[in-house]
């Protein structure tokens, strides 16, 4: 993208001095940021400040934070629905909760969903915050992840019933939900690098294009394979049920993966999710990740210096696949009925907003960004029809106050405030010609 | 596949008329990336937007279906006014709300996206809830029992065979469709090519900062191609509700996916592009409709959409606004 400055803001043919110094209606706000920006600094001095001893504790004590979220506001194991009179409320905490009034979701299924987009945030994080490639179609890999298990392990999938019919196999059997898992990861990475070989040549808004087609491609695939289009493989719009979880199919015999209790689920997915930061921090530090990073700041210079470019984006498509592929794995599991219709491309591109609203390029940020839409839309149901469209309209005022994002990486966000200067110098240079033809 | 041999003629003129839909949306997104370099994804709904116009006004002035010809030519044509100044309107709009600010801060075209999906969610419920409730408030004996989103533009013109040839038909509606959209196509083709404000255009997109230089008004050049896009959809929407004959609250992200598809394969930011990749994509998806019974019709779109892009990585006439003379 071109840099695009101003013509028609007033500052052009003003005094020199007046474009350096502060607008005066902008110092209070711009007070406030500073005191802000102060006090976030001495914060992370304050920590990095801290025994090593201590902040292990402290991350510690979050970990156990979140595993114990599913009863917030409340003491471990007595929240609503089980015992809602007998338990105890920890007021202001329990307002969080999205169960409270009628007609409200399950607390812990929203934490569920939370969680589950969390890891997608960070699978996309790869993708968009690190190699810099703008992936609309991430829903296609979350897809492939949710289909391989359906398709190989339950006992409703065409497959598994022409595998019965060829080996003479019983009714009930099916691949295991574990053997499940390196499939899907094969089939995930093979269609990352499937997609990423012939469209990775291209540029930011081509590729945007060809991978938006890509979602739609799998969603298309998966309710035409029915059987009447082309082979039966996904049952098509009918959807495929009976799909497994950690204890095998579904069945109300389940002790602990149940349909109804989702916090262990919850658990699951949170487990999920700290593996998967841990490993991907170790990967944006590493050689690969450091590639990347020179891949998205420019692709040329990174060319010079010896970046494989193309090889490199490749890896950050396929280890985006996995991931992304992990959380449609896990939901599949989750809800043990899948149908292509979930997988649409709204749904896809309300994954990108999660990693730019967030703050693409930081962890944190992402996690962040996709709790929040999952959350806010959730608790505030009361506002109803009107709810997407408030969420609408934080959305683009989040974007125009914080283009950066919520918690931005501090990297990007040098680079974008490198942006806007590029903008303010044309303009100091411009009212400096402006001085000199005067 | 022996049907769409036996009847191509039949079919090719359908997807023309299909595509020469899309060329006109696609135009919005060619003229702001020639210009901007960037994708408004908000346009799709610039188009919904000139559909629902065209919806009201002819709801409040009760249009009949089939109205006689003396009724229906100036009812389209005042169709085709709302709509340009709605689309238009909006289209505006959003540059001077979302886009402006952040083009002030140089943001890069990640945050445009974004932006503009956030538009795009406000539009959509703003037309899918507010509008339809509204109006129901105000027109009972109208809008009353119709509270859903999807309500009926009525027809204005009948489908009447113009032309055979063999077994392919060129009937009414493909006739008033091409025609209409290639009279905007050449009417923004010379604007762009012959007038002042199109040199300006121009200009800005070749090299902004010289175009600054020579006193071109960058801003006013941008709201300028913002208008211009949304004109064009609301031509489309005028268009659509002549051969559809229907919308609702959500008909703007297929559109605009196809549109936007077009555009790409066409060249994005180039007019000509735009027009050709149209009406490729249109025939393109009725051939795939013909032979697959139109479930795969979405998936040969982008398959040949990512066959052309690698081999010709700018689309088929190349991207410039600027130097290939529009």
């Amino acid at each position: 993208m071109t840099t695009h400055p101003e013509t028609s803001t007033p500052t052009v043919g003003t005094p020199r001095h007046a474009a350096t110094a502060e607008p005066a209606e902008g110092n209070v706000l711009r007070r406030l940021n500073q005191r802000r920006r102060d006090a976030q600094a001495a914060v992370r001095q304050r920590w990095q400040g801290l025994p090593k001893w201590q902040r292990v504790i402290a991350v510690l004590a979050f970990v156990v934070f979140l595993y114990y979220l599913p009863w917030l506001g409340y003491l471990p194991g007595g929240a609503p629905p089980r015992n809602p009179v007998a338990n105890i409320q920890i007021p202001p905490f329990h307002l969080l909760r999205t169960d409270l009034g009628a007609g409200g979701s399950p607390w812990a299924a929203v934490l569920f969903t939370c969680a589950l987009y969390v890891m997608v945030a960070i699978g996309l994080n790869v993708v968009i915050g690190l190699a810099g490639l703008l992936d609309l179609g991430y829903i296609g890999f979350f897809a492939v992840g949710a289909y391989s298990v359906a398709i190989f392990g339950s006992v409703d999938s065409p497959v598994v019933q022409a595998l019965q019919e060829r080996f003479g196999l019983s009714q009930n059997w099916a691949v295991g939900w574990a053997l499940c898992i390196p499939i899907a990861i094969v089939l995930t990475s093979v269609s990352g690098v499937i997609l990423g070989w012939p469209t990775l040549r291209l540029r930011g808004d081509y590729l945007a294009i060809v991978t938006l087609g890509f979602g739609e491609i799998i969603r298309i695939a998966a309710r035409n394979l029915n059987g009447q289009s082309g082979p039966n493989i996904t049952n098509g719009p009918r959807g495929i049920s009976a799909i497994p979880g950690p204890e095998g199919p579904p069945s109300p015999d389940n002790q602990i993966f149940g349909l109804v209790d989702a916090k262990p689920w919850y658990w699951l997915a949170l487990t999920l999710v700290i593996l998967m930061v841990l490993g991907v921090r170790r990967l944006e530090h590493s050689r690969v990740g450091r590639s990347w990073l020179a891949i998205r700041e420019d692709e040329d210079a990174a060319a010079v210096m010896g970046v494989h470019g193309f090889k490199f984006k490749l890896w950050a498509f396929a280890i985006g696949a996995v991931l992304g592929g992990t959380s449609g794995f896990l939901f599949a599991s989750r809800y043990a009925y899948i149908d292509p219709n979930q997988f649409d491309l709204q749904l896809s591109i309300l994954f990108v907003a999660m990693v730019v609203i967030g703050g693409s390029g930081n962890m944190v940020g992402v996690s962040v960004g996709a709790i929040l839409l999952v959350y806010l839309p959730e608790r505030f149901r009361d506002l109803d029809e009107w709810r997407m469209l408030y969420f609408g309209l934080a959305m683009v005022l989040i974007m125009i106050l914080r283009p950066q994002g919520l918690i931005p990486s501090r990297r990007r966000a040098r680079e974008l405030a490198d942006r806007a200067e590029e903008v303010s110098g044309g303009r100091h240079r411009r009212a400096e010609e402006a001085t000199i033809n005067a | 596949m022996n049907t769409l041999i036996d009847h191509i003629g039949q079919y090719t003129v359908d997807g023309v008329s299909k595509g020469a839909i899309y060329a006109l949306v696609a135009l919005g997104y060619t003229l702001v990336y020639g210009v901007l370099r960037l994708i408004n994804f908000a346009h799709s709904e610039v188009f919904m937007v000139g559909t629902f116009a065209i919806l009201v006004t002819y709801t409040v002035l009760d249009v009949q279906q089939y109205p006689a010809l003396v009724v229906a030519i100036p009812t389209a044509l005042l169709g085709l006014v709302v709509a340009g100044l709605a689309s238009g309107g909006i289209a505006l709009a959003v540059e001077r709300a979302a886009y402006l600010p952040l083009r002030r801060k140089n943001a890069p075209p990640l945050i445009f996206l974004i932006t503009a999906i956030g538009v795009s969610m406000i539009l959509v419920e703003v037309f899918g809830l507010l509008l339809p409730r509204r109006i129901g408030h105000l027109l009972p004996e109208v809008f009353g029992r119709e509270r859903a989103a999807s309500l009926s533009v009525p027809y204005l013109f009948e489908r009447r065979p113009v032309l055979t040839i063999g077994d392919t038909t060129i009937d009414t509606i493909h006739v008033i469709v091409v025609v209409a959209a290639v009279v905007m196509m050449i009417g923004l083709d010379l604007f762009i090519n012959r007038t002042r404000y199109g040199r300006g255009v121009r200009a800005v997109a070749q090299d902004p900062q010289t175009a600054a230089l020579m006193g071109v008004n960058q801003d006013r050049v941008i709201m300028l191609i913002f208008v211009l896009g949304g004109v064009m959809a609301g031509a489309a929407a005028l268009l659509w509700t002549i051969r559809i004959g229907n919308t609702q609250s959500a008909i703007g992200f297929v559109v605009g996916l196809k549109a936007f598809t077009a555009a790409v394969l066409g060249g994005i930011g180039n007019l000509r592009g735009a027009l050709l990749g149209g009406i490729l994509l249109g025939v393109v998806e009725v051939y795939a409709a013909a032979i697959t019974a139109s479930i795969w019709e979405d998936v040969f779109a982008f398959v040949i959409l990512v066959i052309v892009l690698m081999f010709r990585p700018t689309g088929l006439l190349g991207e410039s606004l600027g130097r290939a003379r529009a």
